[in-house]
C-alpha cells in the first residue's frame, strides 16, 4: 500500500490527537530537565496544523507536509518549532508533487527530515535530543523498503521508541537540558519522546 | 497556583493588551503575530534595533521599546522564544532602509527562530545582522552545552546599542558595538524559590525551604549547584567572585553594575544586596561608574536576584547616559 494525501492528512490529525493526549506528560518531562513548555507548544502547533488542513485541504502529500511545516514554524516557537518545522519542510521538498508515496520514498523522506533537524539544531546522535529517536527510525525505515508503507512506519516507530528510551541515561549536550550537565542523566528526553509519539501517530493508521 | 489571570492560554495576549493601553503614546502593539513597536517607527535613516524572547521576563523586552532603546520587541509564549513570523513582522514595521539589528539571547529556541527570521528578512532585501548575548557565567561554555545563556546583560546591551542607533550609527557600527558589549559583560543569578508557569500550574523546580540554586537561569533552569541558604554577605560574595573571576574584571576597571530582582525579591532586599556588591567591588579596586537596581529581567514571581557587570569605557558610559524613553527605563528626556 502506498501513502496518499488522505493518509498524510489523517496522520497529521493523529499527530494532533496523540500530542494532545500526551501534552501533560511532555510538559512534565520538560519540567524535569528543561523549561516545561514542550507539551504546550507542540499541542498549540498541531492544533493549528489541524485547523490549517481543514481550511486549506491540501491536494498532494507534499502540500500537506509543507502546510504542516509552515504552521509549526509560525505557531510553536521554542526549539521544537524550527526543528519539527524544518523536518516537515525537508520532507515536503523530498516528496515534491508525487501523488502517492511508496516505501522507498517514505524512507527517503524520513532521512531528509532527520538531515534537516541535524542541519538546523547541530545535534548528533547521543546528545540526548530528538535525533536519538529519529536516527534509529531512519535506519529501520531504510532496511524495510521492501514491505508496505504501514509496516515500514511501524518498524520506524518501534526503533524510535527504543531510541527515545535509550536517552534516559544520557547526559544532554544540546538544548536547554545541557545546562544541567550530569544532572540531566536519568531523565527521558522530551524531544525524543515527542518524536517517538509523532512517528507512532504516523504508523498508527497505516495498513 | 495563585495568579491574577483568567485563562493560562490568554495570559500573554491579555498582558499585551494591558501594555498597549498603558502606554499608548510610546507603543503600538499588534497581535497575530504579536509585536510591540515604538509609535514613531520606522524612524527615517535609523537602524532598527529589535529583540524578543519568551514572555515572563517583564519588563524585558517590551518595556524597553521606545526612543533610545528598542524599535520593536517580539514576545513569545511564557518562557518560549517568539516565532520567525513575529520577528519578520517586527523588521517590516521598523525597517527604515538602514537595516535591522537583532539582539538575541543565547538559547537554542531563540537562536533557531531568529536565525530563520533573519534568512526570511534578508530574502526580502532588508540587511539584517544578529548578535547573540551570552553573559551568564553560571553555564560552562563548551561544545558540550548549548553555550552560555543570555540574562541580565541583555538590558545593558539593548540600552547601549539602542542609544547608538538613535544617534545614527550604521548597521555595521551597531553590530560591532553590540559585540564589544557582549565581550565585556558578565552576570550570575541565584534563586530562592521557583517560578510557576501559568500553563504548567506548578513550580518549575523544587527547592527545599533552606536551599537556594546558585547560577539560576531566567526560566528556572538549574545552574551550578544547589546549596544551603546563606546570609546576604556570603551569597552576594559568591556572585561577585564568580563574575569578577570570569572576565576577569581587575582593579582599575570601571563598570556599570546592574543589581536585578528576578521578580519575587523585594527592593528592600535588593538594595541590601546592592550595597554589599558595591562594597565588595570597591575592595577589589573596581570602580562602579553607573548602577541600576530593580526588577528588570525577571522570571515570573521567582524570588532571587542576579548581578551584572559591564566593563565600560567613556564611550559606553556616554551611550548609557544618553536619553531613553521607554515604559520601564526613562531618563534624560
Amino acid at each position: 500500500m502506498a501513502c496518499t494525501t488522505e493518509d498524510v492528512v489523517a496522520a497529521l490529525r493523529r499527530c494532533a490527537e496523540v500530542i494532545s493526549e500526551h501534552r501533560d506528560e511532555l510538559v512534565e518531562l520538560d519540567r524535569e530537565i528543561g523549561d516545561a513548555d514542550h507539551g504546550e507548544n507542540l499541542n498549540r502547533g498541531f492544533a493549528a496544523v489541524v485547523s490549517a488542513v481543514d481550511s486549506t485541504m491540501p491536494e498532494t502529500p507534499g502540500a500537506a507536509l509543507k502546510l504542516a511545516a509552515t504552521t509549526l514554524i509560525s505557531k510553536v516557537g521554542g526549539a521544537a518549532g524550527p526543528l519539527y518545522g524544518t523536518a516537515f519542510l525537508r520532507a515536503a521538498t523530498t516528496v515534491g508533487d508525487a501523488a502517492e508515496l511508496d516505501a522507498p520514498m517514505v524512507a527517503k523522506v524520513l532521512r531528509a527530515a532527520m538531515d534537516g533537524v541535524v542541519a538546523r539544531g547541530k545535534a548528533e546522535q547521543g546528545d540526548k535530543t530528538m535525533v536519538d529517536a529519529l536516527h534509529p527510525a531512519v535506519l529501520a525505515a531504510e532496511s524495510a523498503t521492501e514491505v508496505p508503507v504501514g509496516e515500514l512506519l511501524k518498524a520506524a516507530a518501534t526503533a524510535a521508541s527504543e531510541g527515545a528510551a535509550a536517552t534516559v541515561p544520557l547526559v544532554a549536550r544540546k538544548g536547554r537540558a545541557s545546562y544541567l550537565g550530569e544532572r540531566s542523566a536519568g531523565h527521558l528526553d522530551p524531544g525524543a519522546r515527542s518524536t517517538e509519539l509523532l512517528l507512532g501517530a504516523f504508523a498508527g493508521g497505516q495498513r | 497556583m495563585k495568579k491574577i489571570i483568567n485563562d493560562p492560554a490568554t495570559v500573554v495576549a491579555e498582558a499585551l493588551h494591558g501594555l498597549a493601553v498603558a502606554h499608548p503614546e510610546r507603543l503600538r502593539v499588534t497581535t497575530d503575530p504579536a509585536v510591540i513597536v515604538r509609535t514613531d517607527a520606522p524612524v527615517a535613516g535609523k537602524v532598527a534595533v529589535i529583540s524578543g524572547g519568551g514572555s515572563g521576563h517583564e519588563p524585558l523586552h517590551g518595556g524597553f521599546v521606545g526612543s533610545g532603546m528598542l524599535d520593536a520587541a517580539c514576545p513569545g509564549a511564557v518562557f518560549t522564544s517568539p516565532t520567525p513570523d513575529q520577528v519578520q513582522a517586527a523588521v517590516t514595521a521598523t525597517d527604515a532602509g538602514a537595516g535591522a539589528l537583532l539582539l538575541v539571547k543565547n538559547y537554542t529556541g531563540d537562536v533557531l527562530n531568529f536565525e530563520t527570521a533573519a534568512e526570511l528578512a534578508e530574502a526580502t532585501g532588508t540587511p539584517v545582522r544578529s548578535v547573540l548575548i551570552d553573559d551568564d557565567v553560571a553555564v560552562a561554555d563548551s561544545t558540550f552545552t548549548a553555550g552560555r545563556r543570555g540574562v541580565g546583560g541583555t538590558l545593558l546591551l539593548e540600552k547601549i546599542v539602542g542609544a547608538a542607533a538613535e544617534r545614527g550609527t550604521d548597521l555595521d557600527g551597531c553590530a560591532r558595538l553590540a559585540a564589544s558589549v557582549v565581550a565585556g559583560v558578565r552576570s550570575m543569578g541565584v534563586a530562592l524559590t521557583a517560578p510557576t508557569v501559568p500553563h504548567v500550574g506548578e513550580p518549575s523546580f523544587t527547592l527545599g525551604a533552606d536551599e537556594m540554586e546558585i547560577g539560576i537561569g531566567i526560566h528556572g533552569e538549574p545552574g551550578r549547584a544547589r546549596v544551603p541558604l546563606e546570609d546576604a554577605d556570603r551569597l552576594v560574595a559568591r556572585l561577585v567572585d564568580a563574575i569578577v573571576s570570569d572576565l576577569p574584571f581587575v582593579a582599575g576597571d570601571r563598570v556599570i553594575l546592574f543589581t536585578n530582582s528576578m521578580g519575587g525579591t523585594p527592593l528592600l532586599e535588593l538594595y541590601l544586596a546592592h550595597g554589599i556588591a558595591e562594597r565588595l567591588l570597591a575592595e577589589r579596586g573596581i570602580e562602579v561608574a553607573r548602577r541600576l537596581v530593580g526588577p528588570y529581567v525577571t522570571s515570573l514571581e521567582m524570588q532571587g536576584m542576579s548581578l551584572t557587570l559591564l566593563r565600560a569605557d567613556d564611550q559606553l558610559l556616554d551611550l548609557w547616559d544618553a536619553p531613553v524613553c521607554t515604559p520601564a527605563l526613562r531618563w534624560g528626556m
